[in-house]
């Protein structure tokens, strides 16, 4: 990587960061409705796997989907927009925090029902071996979504049918209030793909050099006609599961010992000690990076709200 | 013109539109090798391949779900759902997916995406395969619902189907594959949305769609019989519902049947019956009549299973309450 790419992932985890802080704040005034998932704690899992990606590679993610949707270069404003419901959104306030997708930039949303965009990723994935493209899908999801029946259909089909798609487990060792292994008949996640005779492997998602590098020699291989592949990364979400999360489920200290290992100043240490970037610099990032949120804040703020005729606008497509 | 089962019609459209276009497959339990599993895509592996005509596991879900991806790449899938009593496994990805994300992504998502299914009653499968819940289907502004009575309209549907770039849930019915119609020569599509007139009348009017066209043509024949002009609308289209046609005839005959085989309540009936109370009350001479299927789970046993089924002379019943 040139020192410039190491500088926008660095840029693109703090902008996470801040529109979450930020969103969460907007939401305690009432500005934000609905449900909102944060993804504090989560940011160099998307970030290092999407920052591998090429762009004919299509990304499609649950319903934790605002870090995924900056990662795939949707920008601030779209993505507040979209949270206070303005026309400006990424699914023109239709969609909500839930559902954001912007397929111009080859991210598939944004999905809200457990589990249920894999068999979607292997129909995405499906489309483009269909057609020779060499795209490949990156499907991301929880660690409770491997427990629904989905998960095993679209993993086996993915398997029989060689499709090109990365699946991704973002273990975050909870599915709301349950702990992984009061659902989960196996340990480690990654055990399940094993039943499809998907390699499989586990990587440190705290670490966004080491999910860098993982995506990086996955999605080379997929490309090559390798078929499914299957990513356990580890992580750990700061926030409760949604807002009003009681958080009844988890100790303090446990919270407390993942907070030191925050990926963001994992990675910043790895940028001043590895000498690739001043403390100075990345100074200077997170003050962009404030001035970008505020800006974002004030154009969601200002943008229309849909008019009442957009009600019945695409419901279908054809007239 | 040349008279051919609802089978072949349906078999047909399938093969010039893949002939057609090569972004249309089919996807689905034993739709290959087998040759479906009511023989409509007999002979397709062989001459289109493994590529285009795809088996799949036995992963409903799964399905709808890849299909529903293959489409938002821009492929037509024609993804069949073995029986619509399967349909439900699918529920979730029919629902919650193909008919929203259009929408709830604000318009940038686009599903042109077909679901063929088989439904119905009348074959002893007992009260797990034999179900007719269309309007169940109907229920889900985003989706749209096709189930055809005739073999030029299954033909002519279907093609408007797969062209579409909605997802359209389409039902067949099993117990009309064997039955013989006109179907015009090659290439012509039927607009989807659009009820039609079956048969001319005076005295009543009879709403209905799919098997119950025969079974409510059989009635129209007998009831002409002793004098009695039953005008007969095929809806054709359940999703969107095209009234029109209903309510031109209503304002004339004043009276009308609807015949559907799904059960009575919360259904088809219900929702057209209501519609003419709204639209037409002024021309309401007789209370709204509704045939459908008893309130039970299908029966195995023949004879119960007949007394459970709407019939010809449940019809005819019913058009004598209303003149
Ligand atoms: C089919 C379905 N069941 C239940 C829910 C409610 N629900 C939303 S998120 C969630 C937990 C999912 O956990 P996980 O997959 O680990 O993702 P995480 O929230 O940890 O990112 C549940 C049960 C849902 N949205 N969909
Ligand atoms: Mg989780």
């Amino acid at each position: 990587m040139e020192k410039e790419e190491y500088l926008d992932l660095y840029h693109q985890m703090v902008l996470i960061r801040r529109i979450e802080e930020a969103a969460a704040l907007l939401y305690q005034e009432g500005k934000i409705g609905g449900f909102l998932h944060l993804y504090i704690g989560q940011e160099a899992v998307s970030t290092g796997l999407i920052s591998a990606r090429l762009p004919q590679d299509r990304v499609i993610t649950a319903y934790r989907d605002h870090g995924v949707a900056i990662n795939c270069g949707v920008s601030a404003d779209m993505v507040m927009a979209e949270l206070l419901g303005k026309v400006t959104g990424t699914s023109h306030g239709k969609g909500g925090s839930m559902h954001m997708a912007d397929v111009h930039k080859n991210f598939w949303g944004g999905h809200a029902i457990v589990g249920a965009h894999l068999p979607i990723a292997a129909g995405l994935a499906l489309g483009d071996q269909y057609k020779g493209r060499n795209g490949v899908t990156i499907c991301m999801f929880g660690d409770g979504a491997t427990n629904i029946g989905y998960f095993h259909e679209a993993l086996n089909l993915s398997k029989v049918w060689n499709l090109p798609v990365l699946w991704v487990c973002e273990n975050n060792q909870y599915g709301m209030g349950t702990a992984v292994d009061r659902a989960s008949a196996v340990s480690e996640i990654r055990q399940k793909a094993e039943g499809y005779c998907i390699p499989n492997e586990r990587v440190d998602g705290m670490d966004i050099i080491k999910v860098r590098q993982a995506a990086e020699r996955l999605l080379a291989d997929i490309r090559s006609g390798k078929g499914p592949y299957f990513l356990e990364v580890e992580t750990y979400r700061f926030s409760g599961h949604s807002m009003g999360d009681p958080e009844r489920y988890r100790k303090q200290d446990e919270v407390k010992r993942w907070e030191e290992n925050d990926p963001i100043g994992i990675y910043d240490h790895y940028l001043t000690s590895n000498k690739i970037a001043e403390e100075a610099e990345l100074d200077q990032i997170d003050q962009k990076v404030a001035a970008e949120v505020q800006a974002s804040i004030q154009f969601a703020e200002t943008s229309p709200e849909p008019e009442p005729a957009d009600l019945y606008k695409h419901v279908y497509f054809d007239k | 013109m040349a008279r051919i089962t609802m089978r072949e019609a349906i078999s047909r459209a399938l093969w010039e539109e893949m002939e057609r276009d090569p972004d249309v497959f089919i996807m689905g339990e034993e739709v290959g090798v087998w040759g479906g599993s009511y023989a409509v895509t007999k002979g397709f592996y062989d001459h289109f391949g493994e590529k285009r005509v795809r088996d799949t596991p036995i992963s409903e879900s799964t399905i709808i779900g890849a299909a529903i991806g293959a489409a938002l790449t821009g492929l037509r899938p024609v993804a069949e759902l073995m029986t619509i009593n399967f349909a439900f496994s699918a529920m979730d990805h029919i629902v919650n997916q193909a008919a929203k994300l259009h929408y709830m992504f604000g318009g940038q998502m686009t599903l042109p995406l077909v679901i063929r299914t088989v439904g119905g009653g009348g074959r002893q499968l007992g009260a797990t395969h034999s179900q007719t819940p269309d309007a169940v289907f109907a229920h889900f502004p985003g989706l749209k619902v096709v189930a055809p009575g005739t073999a030029e309209d299954a033909k002519g549907l279907l093609k408007s189907a797969i062209r579409s770039n909605d997802p359209i849930f389409f039902i067949e019915h099993a117990t009309l594959y064997q039955v013989r119609g006109e179907v015009p020569d090659g290439d012509y599509t039927i607009p989807i949305g659009k009820s039609k007139v079956h048969r001319e009348g005076k005295d009543v009017t009879i709403v209905t769609y799919s098997k119950m066209l025969e079974t409510s043509t059989k009635a129209a024949e007998q009831l002409a019989a002793t004098g009695i002009e039953a005008e007969i609308i095929d809806l054709r289209t359940l999703r969107p519902l095209d009234m029109e046609p209903v309510l031109a005839s209503f304002r004339k005959t004043n009276r009308a049947v609807i015949v559907e085989e799904g059960w009575r309540s919360f259904g088809v009936g219900s929702e057209i019956a209501s519609r003419i109370y709204e639209e037409a009350f002024d021309y309401v001479d007789a209370p709204i009549q509704r045939v459908a299927q008893k309130e039970v789970p299908l029966p195995y046993n023949r004879t119960l299973e007949q007394l459970a089924l709407p019939q010809v002379e449940d019809v005819i019943q019913a058009v004598k309450e209303v003149l």
